[in-house]
């Protein structure tokens, strides 16, 4: 059942494609009750069977025989989380592109071949499958932010896919490297997995292969695509984008390079700790600067990836446990935080400007966004309650015994975290006597419901994770435990 | 009745209510009732008077008894080697805070719907203060390093919420701000510190983590004395310590009963609870890692005690120069807290949880009064512009001159007399006579500027047209006065230190007092020098204030001392100096990271790129000449130049 949303989405993205003048709402609620089915149907596969350790296999089938390439799906603890985070934001992104009216048919069939593609590179233990479902995400994602997307798109939109290539071309040269000095003609992970690699082949395999796939996590100082990117995306576009684009790329380095190749990754160990430090205090120093309201969390994103990648980076079983969490909480906050600014303020008073918003009041006039807004900030600065806090404070104590000062470096982070949130909220709606006058300005249109829906799904998942993580700790804990990681384990725990 | 006898359950029961019922009134009101003014106010008040009355049922059950409660945590989070659970600790310590934090809650709830019976966002109003009652009190029942964290947390956040509450005026929102960014930053060192002690002891229970030290003394090594300044600068925070004190006074800018209550008694005060929870981490002999190893034989305890005189004096100094009525307070409360942490630091945390008791009880009557006159006074705060209250407001000032008496130290009548002579014998016992010397010089201080407050705002003549029309509140304001009253004169009779000796400290061999003249005047025959000493520098203290202050129709000061006064106006320039150091520090690296991130990274190395590709691109198709005589002319020298190579 879990691999049923896979080919719903694609099937309703065909459908989409061919019959594309439809009425105006029908794609709409097309698409919805494509997400929503797919969420329903991960859920229920989930609570049925409590996926932990052992890896189910959804679908096996040959594919290209000469290569040992299998049209192969299965999931794991892992996985199926990440499925879940991928069902959460995709019905929250629908929800909060109720008001698109140009040529939504084009646009939800782009959306949800994107989702498609998220659900496959999830599910797929084929790393040529997996390869296939991350490359086609890349072009959906392009094609809307060009054609549906706000300030400098253009650039935006061919600077994202450049970028995204350029990790691309590392992973497919590293992913040839494991199938060719393997010598096992095979493409399984779990076989490659078995495989111990010599090390002169990991040490240089791993960097390539763990900066492909962080570039698409927003490594430092690759991140520039991110915000560029988050900025000029239609609202639902940067809610994917941060919520579960950027993820693939962490995912790729949890299941791909860390296992494979372990011995590399203790060796490079430290290079990529301090780049993802880097990453999280160099995002928050740009986000605290920003004017424009988009770009606050687009670098905002980048501080919050880098907590993602230095997990990855140490792997000791708390800071990995941390970084999976991190994934799904930022997935989750960044796509509210997204949904507000794009949705509920830009796309009615037509500014990000954090010097003009003030003007409009919205802490008065819009109380539901503020509102909002301020949750979905608190949970980002990681307050205790929203699922922030506990994945950085896993990290956190998982990168203490490899290393205190990266520690040290990244708590710098979170301090800076508050400050810009903080900057934001003051700027964004509770401007008071101080903001400029400006003249008569109308009230922006009232909350929808969809609005309000998506929000609440946003929000009552960001809660619920923080106040009962071992509902999620419960699926990754065994997985992380389990033979599959064996490798990575052996070498990383003294 | 006999505690232990009854099961367990029951108890845990009483204490999961005390701590969750202000959530659930709160939610309740946040989700559903905020347009019914008569409901909130029920349901918040009921809250917490029934949280109260619960924790007066555990205090005697547990408190009085001596005994724990053995609750069943629940399991929270279980992760490799982390183990988070949500715990509750009910021993003597957390009962008697408990009731603390409920009773001023409920005095300053009560008082809250006069004082802000006219506001538009009442209902959010009490949802805020049932959230913030919440925190607090996860705080006091933790019984774990990470749940302590977390309501460390939620505490800022419910101060956020409350200080900003007028989120309108610039000031409050500043000042709302200013208060989490700095907590935050004592938090950073705080959550250093938990890293440091998790790591070495395998644990985060302070249970645990005490039975750990106490079979390895050494455990935490060479790490030590740092361990327990991180965790100390988590109070330096909250509790608002030089040098992270400058949010406490600027949070002043909140609703007056929240700064009764959060910004007085409760809240600042965790600091000081946490500290004496964990003192057994703190009580360590000095050890420091290589990098720190000038720091020598200096322990963390030192650290505590010097950052506690420091801060009382300072505070003290500036407290003189205020002419705001809140500001005064606040100054003032920073100097009390400068005595617990003292205290702490001296070996006596006893005596610091003596002090945070009865401080609680009249610094909150003080801020409850403060807030009557403002109220009386139109909202004005500037104590040059009262004058005469005393006549007016009858009530308000006589329950406001027995609080300036405990916070004084007066003897026999006043509770501060008893805690704040616990705190001198502590700096005594533990051999820091310039400690001693400080705090006896405090007081003095301490005396200076309350009457100063006294016969400015509430002596004399009139000063304005508000002034000359103050009354007292209604009766759901002058209640809490009357009741606050009560516990701040009487406290002291009652073996409150002896009590928290035994609480910290268990097994530890208590002095008793015996009769009348050990119950009332205790201090002057337990430990004479510091009550001498003090009541000698309260009468001086008195007498400087009268002869200066008595009829002046304005400051004398500045005319007199017209630097040091310009000095203490401007609050020793802590302000202004990190105004000229941190800030432009911080945005000039902002700054830089934005620049580089903007024209480095993004200018030279994407459009290098890109620049670097369209060259490529117009070099090749400068090659592209369709001319077949180009072509053949460049095979040829392709392949000369393949043929010389080879052949090298």
């Amino acid at each position: 059942m879990l691999a049923f949303p896979l080919y719903l989405c694609f099937a309703s993205a065909l459908g989409l494609l061919l019959w594309r003048r439809t009425a105006s709402r029908l794609p709409h609620w097309i698409t919805l009750a494509t997400c929503g089915l797919g969420l329903l149907l991960t859920v229920t596969a989930v609570i049925q069977r409590t996926p932990g350790a052992e890896v189910v296999t959804l679908v096996r089938l040959p594919w290209i025989p000469t290569w040992g390439a299998e049209f192969h799906l299965a999931a794991d603890g892992l996985s199926a989380s990440l499925l879940v985070l991928t069902g959460i934001a995709s019905v929250g992104g629908v929800l909060f592109s109720w008001n698109v009216q140009d040529r939504p048919g084009e646009f939800f069939s782009l959306y949800l071949t994107l989702i498609g593609a998220v659900y496959g590179v999830f599910l797929s233990w084929d790393l040529l499958l997996f390869f296939v479902f991350y490359e086609l995400a890349i072009i959906p994602k392009y094609l809307l932010i060009a054609r549906w997307g706000s300030t400098r798109r253009d650039y935006a939109a061919m600077k994202l896919a450049l970028y995204s290539f350029l990790g691309s071309a590392a992973v497919l040269v590293g992913i040839v490297a494991l199938y060719a000095t393997s010598g096992l003609n095979t493409l399984d992970l779990s076989a490659l997995a078995r495989h111990s690699f010599p090390p002169s082949t990991q040490a240089w395999a791993f960097p390539v292969l763990f900066a492909g796939f962080a570039i698409l996590a927003g490594l430092w100082p690759l991140h520039t695509w991110a915000p560029t990117g988050h900025v000029a995306a239609p609202t639902a576009a940067s809610m994917l984008l941060a919520g579960v684009i950027m993820k693939l790329g962490a995912y790729g380095c949890l299941r791909i390079a860390l296992p494979l190749l372990p011995e590399g990754a203790r060796e490079s160990r430290f290079v990529f700790g301090v780049l993802a430090v880097a990453g999280i205090v160099w995002g928050a120093l740009v986000a605290l600067r920003q004017r424009d309201f988009k770009f606050v969390i687009g670098y905002s994103s980048v501080s919050h990836m880098g907590f993602v990648i230095l997990g990855l980076a140490m792997a000791t079983p708390l800071a990995l446990s941390g970084a999976v969490l991190q994934m799904i909480s930022h997935g989750i906050i960044a796509g509210l935080l997204f949904a507000v600014v794009g949705r509920m303020v830009y796309d009615r008073t037509h500014t990000r400007d954090l010097e003009e918003l003030g003007a409009h009041r919205l802490g008065k006039t819009l109380p539901f966004a503020a509102v909002t807004f301020v949750l979905a900030g608190f949970a980002s600065m990681g307050v205790p309650g929203f699922s922030g806090f506990i994945a950085e404070l896993q990290i956190l104590l998982g990168t203490w015994p490899v290393s205190g000062r990266l520690v040290a470096v990244a708590g710098f982070g979170i301090l800076l975290g508050a400050a810009y949130v903080l900057r934001a909220v003051h700027l964004g709606f509770f401007r008071g006597d101080d903001s400029p006058p400006l003249e008569a300005l109308a009230p922006p249109a009232p909350i929808t419901v969809p609005e309000v829906l998506g929000s609440g799904l946003l929000l009552v998942s960001t809660v619920g994770l923080g106040l009962f993580p071992g509902f999620v700790l419960d699926w990754i804990q065994p997985a992380l435990a389990g033979p599959f990681f064996d490798g990575l384990r052996r070498v990383m725990v003294p | 009745m006999e505690p232990t006898h009854l099961p367990a359950t029951n108890f845990q029961d009483l204490a999961w209510a005390i701590l969750l019922l202000p959530l659930v009134s709160a939610l309740a009101i946040t989700l559903g009732l905020r347009r019914n003014r008569e409901l909130t106010t029920t349901l918040s008040l009921s809250a917490v008077g029934i949280g109260f009355g619960l924790s007066v049922w555990l205090f005697f059950l547990y408190g009085v008894s001596g005994e724990r409660l053995a609750a069943t945590p629940l399991s929270w989070m279980s992760v490799g080697s982390l183990s988070a659970h949500l715990g509750l600790t009910v021993d003597p310590l957390s009962t008697l805070m408990l009731m603390v934090v409920t009773g001023v809650s409920f005095l300053v709830h009560v008082y809250s719907t006069g004082y802000m019976e006219d506001d538009p966002e009442y209902p959010r109003y009490f949802a805020s203060l049932g959230f913030f009652t919440f925190s607090m009190l996860g705080i006091v029942l933790s019984d774990n390093f990470v749940q302590t964290f977390i309501f460390w947390e939620l505490v800022g956040v419910s101060s956020y919420l409350l200080v900003g509450f007028w989120y309108e005026k610039p000031a409050a929102a500043d000042a709302a701000k200013k208060a989490f960014l700095t907590n935050r930053i004592g938090d950073f060192g705080f959550l250093l510190g938990i890293l440091i002690v998790w790591a070495a002891t395998g644990t985060v229970s302070f249970d645990a983590m005490a039975a750990k030290l106490k079979a390895e003394p050494g455990i935490l090594g060479a790490a030590a004395s740092l361990a327990g300044v991180l965790i100390f600068l988590g109070a330096v925070g909250k509790s608002a310590q030089l040098p992270l004190h400058v949010w406490l006074p600027d949070a002043m800018e909140g609703p007056t009963p929240v700064s009764a209550l959060i910004h007085a008694a409760t809240m600042v005060a965790a600091g000081v609870y946490m500290l004496c929870r964990v003192y057994f981490l703190l009580d360590l002999p000095a050890a420091w890692p290589a990098a720190l190893s000038f720091l020598g034989s200096i322990s963390a305890l030192d650290v505590i005690a010097w950052t506690g005189a420091l801060t009382s004096l300072v505070a003290g100094v500036i407290a003189i120069q205020q002419d705001d009525i809140k500001r005064i307070l606040a100054y003032s409360t920073l100097s009390q807290l400068g005595y617990m942490v003292m205290a702490v630091g001296c070996g006596g945390p006893d005596a610091a949880m003596f002090h945070l008791t009865t401080h609680a009880c009249f610094k909150a009557l003080l801020f409850l009064g403060a807030g009557a006159v403002i109220y009386a006074c139109h909202h004005e705060q500037n104590i040059w512009k009262m004058g005469g209250l005393a006549k007016r407001m009858p009530v308000t000032f006589w329950t406001f001159l027995l609080a300036t008496a405990a916070l004084c130290g007066l003897p026999v009548l006043s509770s501060g007399f008893y805690s704040k002579d616990a705190i001198f014998a502590a700096a005594l016992a533990s051999n820091r006579p310039v400690l001693f010397g400080i705090g006896v010089l405090v007081v003095g201080l301490t005396t200076l500027y309350m009457s100063r407050l006294v016969i400015i705002a509430f002596l004399g003549e009139s000063r304005s047209e508000a002034a000359s029309h103050a009354a007292d509140p209604g009766r759901n304001m002058t209640l809490p006065l009357l009741i606050l009253a009560v516990p701040s004169v009487s406290l002291g009779w009652l073996p409150v230190g002896a009590y928290f000796k035994s609480a910290i400290f268990p097994g530890a061999v208590t002095h008793s007092a015996e009769g009348f003249s050990d119950v009332f005047f205790e201090p002057f025959n337990h430990s004479p020098l510091g009550a001498f000493l003090g009541f000698g520098l309260m009468a001086f203290g008195l007498s400087v204030a009268f002869a200066t202050y008595w009829g002046a129709a304005m400051d004398p000061m500045p005319g007199h001392l017209p630097r040091l006064s310009r000095a203490l106006r401007n609050r020793l320039y802590f302000d202004e100096i990190y105004a000229a150091t941190l800030i432009p520090l911080h945005d000039a690296v902002a700054a830089l990271a934005d620049w580089v991130d903007r024209w480095i990274v993004q200018g030279l190395f994407v459009r290098g790129i890109s620049g670097g590709m369209d060259l490529f691109g117009r070099a090749l198709r400068l090659v592209q000449t369709g001319n077949l005589q180009t072509y053949a002319f460049l095979f040829v020298a392709g392949v000369a130049l393949v043929v010389l190579l080879a052949l090298k």
